[in-house]
């Protein structure tokens, strides 16, 4: 188990022994040019520790979990299950049997949006939500009200684009039955009050489910300071593997839930007409999991905290303000969302006459990835009155040194549409 | 890759296209929208008695790759019979735009010919008889999502 994160001592930061942990940075791209990634509020590159961990499990215990009778089976459970307890020490969940695995954010809110939402909410409750959310934070809970009768409420924003908490009063009474939220905004990169909507979702009886796509890979998360009821992240934005996320829930919650999906792993007894659940977390796992994916992101995890978020959030400051500084310093530029001691390291702009997809095709010439388009934010866009916005986010590898490729790359840009 | 992607015919036809605005009775009309991107293309075509489009014009906003696209691709239906429409495929119009395009981008650059392929297919699948003729100029289309 050489790779077993357990192992990785914490170190101090330094960016450029860091960015040796992550193959691809080193690489050149298919054009030549040196890449930027800053991309990874859309996904994040993949460390050693992660990738040596995934042909580790593949090269030496590949086996179902749970089932086999055999060397393989066991070591590949223990496996799981030591990632599993990895996760919920990271998470600081009481019991790692509230951790489920999903296959990524998406489901886990999908998930809570079926097994919770279609048994618990009645006509006349509400959900609230707010116009920054995901997609994927919107349009589950869009199909729950249609088939529950509930009605969806929405905090308003401010200018700068946070949450505006002089509605909070107004919009959180007694017939909010769940607040549905994300930590951090995906475009905006505004920070959310989880702490005080969790106390008010509480005063009011209600449930929270706290998006942490963006967050968990860049602040530390506590799933019990605050109280919440639920939290859905993906691994592959956590330096992990695609196709795995985890569900965390509140016990009490997920035991008075009825299961999502059905089949093999999360029964008791299966009869001809009917059957029992198994506990948990099983009872919200059927068939077989993305096994070596959930021990890669136990890998990830391991690796995220010998680097350690203090040093996380040191870098991605560093980086956040240096974007925050020069981007509106070019001609035409916007810069959209809140002041720096709001936001995490995203940074979403628009570059006046160069639509956002241009924009990106020309930063990718020069090797700077960013995204481009409305990152499943559609009603955010419609609230910022654009269509499309380019998204530099960021991650503890990057460099100073980045930032100036992407201002560099701008000023290409701007220059290729003849506009300097 | 694409490092003539924006070249100056792709950006002189962004920057002043060809037929873009509307025509006051088109004998049809489509619009679309890419949803991934938030490209959106209005087509309109005018068509004389013969069956020729006598006029294209397109409206929309989005990239540049879409928006000269769509200038091209109106610059090049004009004079053109319907049956001469029904045969333009799409790997015809990439070679109008005489640039290179990726997968993703080939998104961009086809929004337009997509818009003006549902249009022949709307105009195919109308009878003859209910097809809109061209009244006043209250915008008598085919089909008009998006």
């Amino acid at each position: 188990m050489n790779t077993s994160p357990e192992t990785l001592p914490r170190r101090p930061f330094d960016v450029q022994v860091v960015r040796a942990d992550f193959p691809i940075l080193a690489r050149p791209l298919p054009n030549g040019a040196t890449l930027a990634y800053l991309d990874n509020g859309a996904t994040a590159q993949k460390p050693h520790a992660v990738i040596d961990k995934l042909r580790e499990i593949y090269e030496t215990c590949t086996a179902n979990v749970h089932r086999g009778i055999h060397q393989l089976g066991d070591r590949v459970t223990v496996e799981l299950e030591a990632a599993r307890e990895k996760i919920r020490g990271f998470l600081n969940a009481a019991d790692s049997a509230e951790i489920i695995f999903t296959s990524g954010t998406t489901m886990s809110i999908n998930l809570v949006a079926h097994a919770w939402g279609r048994k618990f909410l009645k006509p006349g409750d509400e959900i609230l939500l707010n116009e920054m959310e995901h997609h994927a934070n919107l349009v589950p809970w869009q199909q729950t009200a249609k088939t529950t009768g509930a009605k969806l409420r929405f905090i308003p924003l401010t200018t700068d684009g946070r949450l505006d908490a002089s509605h909070f009063d107004r919009v959180i009474t007694s017939r909010t039955k769940l607040v549905a939220v994300t930590a951090m905004s995906n475009v905006l990169g505004t920070i959310n009050p989880i702490r005080e909507l969790a106390s008010r979702a509480k005063s009011v009886g209600a449930v929270i489910l706290v998006d942490g796509a963006q967050s968990v890979p860049h602040m530390p998360t506590d799933v019990r300071d605050p109280a919440i009821d639920f939290l859905a992240f993906s691994g592959h934005k956590l330096f992990g593997p695609t196709g795995i996320g985890v569900l965390y829930g509140r016990r009490e919650v997920l035991e008075a839930m009825d299961p999502f999906l059905c089949g093999g792993n999360m029964i008791n007894e299966v009869h001809l007409e009917s059957s029992t659940w198994g506990e948990l977390p099983s009872k919200f796992e059927a068939g077989t999991i993305p096994i070596t994916e959930a021990i890669g992101l136990g890998a990830a995890i391991g690796y995220v905290q010998s680097i350690g978020f203090e040093a996380i959030h040191a870098q991605e400051s560093k980086l956040l303000e240096k974007a925050l500084r020069l981007l509106p310093q070019l001609p035409g530029v916007t810069v959209y969302g809140p002041a720096a001691e709001h936001r995490g390291a995203i940074v979403s702009f628009t570059v006046e006459k160069v639509h956002p997809h241009d924009l990106a095709d020309l930063l990718d010439q020069k090797g700077v990835a960013v995204r481009a388009g409305h990152h499943c934010t559609m009603p955010l866009h419609d609230w910022l009155d654009v269509p499309a916005t380019a998204r530099a986010s960021f991650a503890f590898y990057n460099t100073e040194a980045e930032v100036d490729s992407l201002i560099d790359a701008i000023h290409y840009a701007r220059h290729k549409f003849r506009l300097e | 890759m694409n490092a003539d992607l924006y070249d100056d015919y792709i950006l002189d036809h962004y920057e002043c296209p060809y037929h873009k605005g509307h025509i006051a009775s088109p004998t049809c009309a489509h619009s679309e929208k890419n949803p991934l991107c938030g490209d959106q293309i209005r087509l309109e075509l005018k068509l004389d008695e013969s069956g020729r489009v006598a006029e294209a014009f397109f409206n929309g906003k989005g990239c540049a790759i879409s928006q000269a696209a769509a200038s091209i691709l109106c610059q090049h239906v004009e004079g053109k019979t319907l049956d001469e429409l029904r045969g333009f495929q799409a790997p015809e119009m990439l070679r109008l735009l005489k640039v290179p395009l990726t997968a993703t981008r080939q998104r961009c650059g086809l929004l337009g010919f997509k818009v003006l392929k549902t249009l022949m297919y709307e105009l195919d699948q109308a009878p003859a008889k209910a097809r809109p003729q061209p009244t006043d100029g209250s915008d008598p289309v085919v089909a008009t999502s998006g």
